[in-house]
């Protein structure tokens, strides 16, 4: 895939890999703590140096993720997060950051509850540059796959440990942006996969494919960010950044653009890894 | 298990080879469990067509389970109520006192031939869990059953057997603490270790084939019902009503007779304080469409599509959704769906103690209600059979809290 002056998302891992490292993709929730304090926390990683975003949708049942981030659900459905507080964080972000990538990661029933076209529409005028849906797997692209090609927005497609060789084609099958590798058998912000492990998984997802691949779940350190860094074209750190607005509230920002600071330097020096 | 119809207009083919019932159902899962509920399918078509499968299937339903169960004419019930003739199915007197282990003995025969080592499954009041923990003891495969934190305070005399049983029950924290919220549970632990756990889920629900296969191993229900009123009445009843969980004891007891469209299906849902309340767990009634635990169904749910806390005094009606097929039935109008409250429930509980001498489940009191309403309507020459899904034994500490006694 070229990068296209209009694709952010693309344009993002372009300019990575002509810096020689691996773009950086942060993963917040969108509401937490609060809907009106998400702008800064999103402003923090932008500043910290994060290339890309995704912002969560939060949803009552986040049943592939870990405590962290199932905490990070609550927090915003109990400071009365909507959907139309997701779309306008996201109006406001693109306002301010018109060239930075911003994906929207979640479960399928907020996403279809007005109708795909619906969601399609109203996250491209916003601003969106693509869905991350953790339970709409290949099988069942028709409910939200062919709306968002409509709408040009990117459907980025998981791939796991158990995503064999077989099956690599269907789950490409109408994706795009890049190819998003869980790189656990599991749920968000537990364990972490072993680096050989995922240099193979890389090695093979890149036989399929010329999207973008980054690897995300378990990755929470400096350190690990940098050995994944050496072979995926992107990683992805969300937990711990999560665990950090748990932690500190209104008062995370700082905190939050140190730690993704950390991230991209560590991304930057790649002869600090292993 | 066997008898599909062929016949071209036929309601009982469903699901399609995508696992749609109409719009609903299908395989919203993660990409991870994907590959695992492929094989799941495989293997099930491979087991539906082995004899050996079938053959040991109906062994331990026979001589472990104790079926068929019977078939009751309830003439003192049908009296005071002064309308059609009612027949209970007597799905209370299987092991384990409800029809939920019709499915669990299907289930682990799939689990061993699948060659997993490590069985998990969600409960909400403790029936499913101590169905599968049974089913995990005699085969000798451990276990570990979700069960909402709140749930295990409520329902202590089911965890205890559980343990004893051998089970591991682990209390969930998450959301509001119960059924729900053990099933989410119950799919992330299935999502780390897929490669050895077997899944079994306790209704016709979850994403395809779970909600086929349960309702194959629970059709057993219907093929008994079908016969012994053949051999009581020399025809088929005009009703049968059950109450709707997430749907197994109905879809059991209705499948075999779809295609017979004169008997009428009548699903019963929680209507909890009401349906105006917003307190209670009717999907069907006070739902949408949408999808959750792997289907796409009716759900309880907001306008943002955020999941509502179901509520019925019956814990195993409390949850926000529905088994796909029975969304399918209701919007094709095959099947109608009515509620009851918590009170009609209790009321109907009382009632059929009186009568007939049977302490039913909260959740059969729920199918018992909506008898109660239309028997007296339809005349002395109808047939209605009733899904008498468990006994009440567990429900006493309930009932008698709601009736202000102390025991
Ligand atoms: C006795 C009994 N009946 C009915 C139900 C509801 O489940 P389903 O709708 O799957 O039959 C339960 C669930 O626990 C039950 O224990």
């Amino acid at each position: 895939m070229t990068a296209h002056k209009d694709d952010r998302t693309a344009s993002a891992f372009a300019r990575a890999r002509a810096q020689g490292r691996a773009a950086l993709s942060i993963f917040i929730t969108g509401g937490d703590p609060t809907p009106a304090h998400t702008g800064a926390v999103l402003d923090a990683l932008v500043e910290g140096g994060a290339d890309l975003i995704e912002l969560g949708m939060p949803f009552t049942d986040p049943m592939a993720d870990g405590p962290a981030i199932q905490a990070a659900n609550l927090r915003a459905l109990s400071a009365g997060t909507k959907t139309t507080d997701i779309l306008a964080i996201a109006t406001a972000f693109r306002t301010r950051h018109p060239d930075v990538p911003l994906i929207l990661m979640g479960y399928a029933n907020p996403m279809i509850r007005r109708g795909a076209d619906w969601f399609a529409q109203a996250i491209k005028a916003a601003g969106v540059d693509g869905v991350i849906c953790v339970d709409i797997p290949t099988e069942e692209d028709d409910e939200l796959g062919p709306a968002l090609r409509a709408a040009g927005v990117h459907f980025i497609r998981l791939a796991t440990p158990t995503t064999d060789a077989a099956r690599l084609p269907a789950v490409l099958q109408g994706s795009g942006g890049f190819l998003y590798y869980v790189s656990v058998a599991g749920i968000t912000g537990k364990q972490q996969a072993a680096q050989a492990s995922i240099e193979a998984a890389v090695a093979h997802l890149k036989s399929g494919t010329d999207l973008p691949i980054a690897v995300g779940f378990g990755v929470r350190t400096p350190e690990q960010a940098a050995a994944i860094g050496k072979v995926a074209d992107g990683v992805v750190v969300g937990s711990a950044i999560v665990d950090l607005i748990g932690r500190y509230g209104a008062d995370a920002p700082p905190h939050v653009k140190d730690y993704v600071a950390s991230l991209r330097a560590a991304l930057e020096q790649k002869e600090l890894a292993r | 298990m066997t008898d599909i119809s062929n016949a071209p207009n036929s309601l009982r083919t469903q699901p399609d080879e995508r696992g749609h019932f109409g719009q609903f159902g299908g395989r919203y899962v993660a990409e991870t469990l994907m590959p695992l509920i492929l094989d799941l399918e495989k293997e099930y078509r491979k087991a539906k067509a082995d004899p050996e499968f079938q053959r040991e299937f109906d062994y331990l339903l026979r001589h472990y389970v104790g079926r068929p169960n019977p078939l009751y004419y309830a003439q003192r019930l049908t009296e005071e109520l002064g309308g059609a003739k009612i027949y209970l199915k007597r799905e209370e007197l299987n092991h384990t006192g409800a029809h939920k282990i019709n499915n669990c003995i299907g289930q682990i025969l799939l689990a061993k031939r699948m060659g997993k080592t490590r069985i998990i499954a969600e409960t909400g009041a403790g029936q499913h869990g101590v169905a599968t923990a049974t089913v995990a003891a005699l085969f000798n495969i451990p276990c570990t059953i979700f069960m909402g934190a709140l749930d295990v305070e409520r329902q202590q005399p089911n965890v205890f057997r559980m343990k004893l049983l051998g089970a591991e029950v682990r209390a969930v924290e998450s959301g509001a603490r119960t059924l729900k919220d053990a099933m989410n549970e119950a799919l992330r632990d299935w999502v780390a270790n897929v490669h050895d756990t077997f899944y079994i889920i306790g209704t016709a629900a979850g994403p395809h084939p779970y909600p086929e296969l349960v309702r194959d191993f629970q059709s057993v229900i219907g093929r008994e019902t079908r016969e012994q009123i053949m051999e009581a009445e020399g025809r088929l009843p005009d009703m049968l009503i059950a109450a709707v969980g997430g749907g197994s004891n109905a879809i059991g007891m209705f499948h075999p007779f779809l295609d017979d469209k004169e008997v009428e299906l009548v699903g019963v849902e929680a209507a909890g304080y009401g349906l105006e309340s917003g307190q209670h767990a009717a999907s069907l009634a006070g739902g949408f469409p949408g999808i959750l635990h792997g289907n796409k169904t009716y759900l309880l749910q907001d306008e943002d599509g955020q999941i509502a806390e179901a509520h019925s005094i019956s814990a195993g009606l409390d949850y926000p959704g529905i088994g796909p097929e029975h969304s399918w039935l209701h919007e094709i109008g095959r099947a109608r769906y009515e509620p009851i409250t918590d009170d009609e429930a209790l009321a109907s509980f009382q009632h059929l103690c009186r009568l007939e001498g049977i302490i039913p489940a909260l959740e059969s009191s729920h199918a018992l209600a909506a008898v109660e309403k239309i028997a007296p309507t339809l005349g002395k020459d109808r047939i209605i059979v009733v899904n008498l899904s468990g006994r009440g034994d567990k429900d006493i500490f309930t009932v008698a809290k709601a009736l202000g006694v102390e025991i």
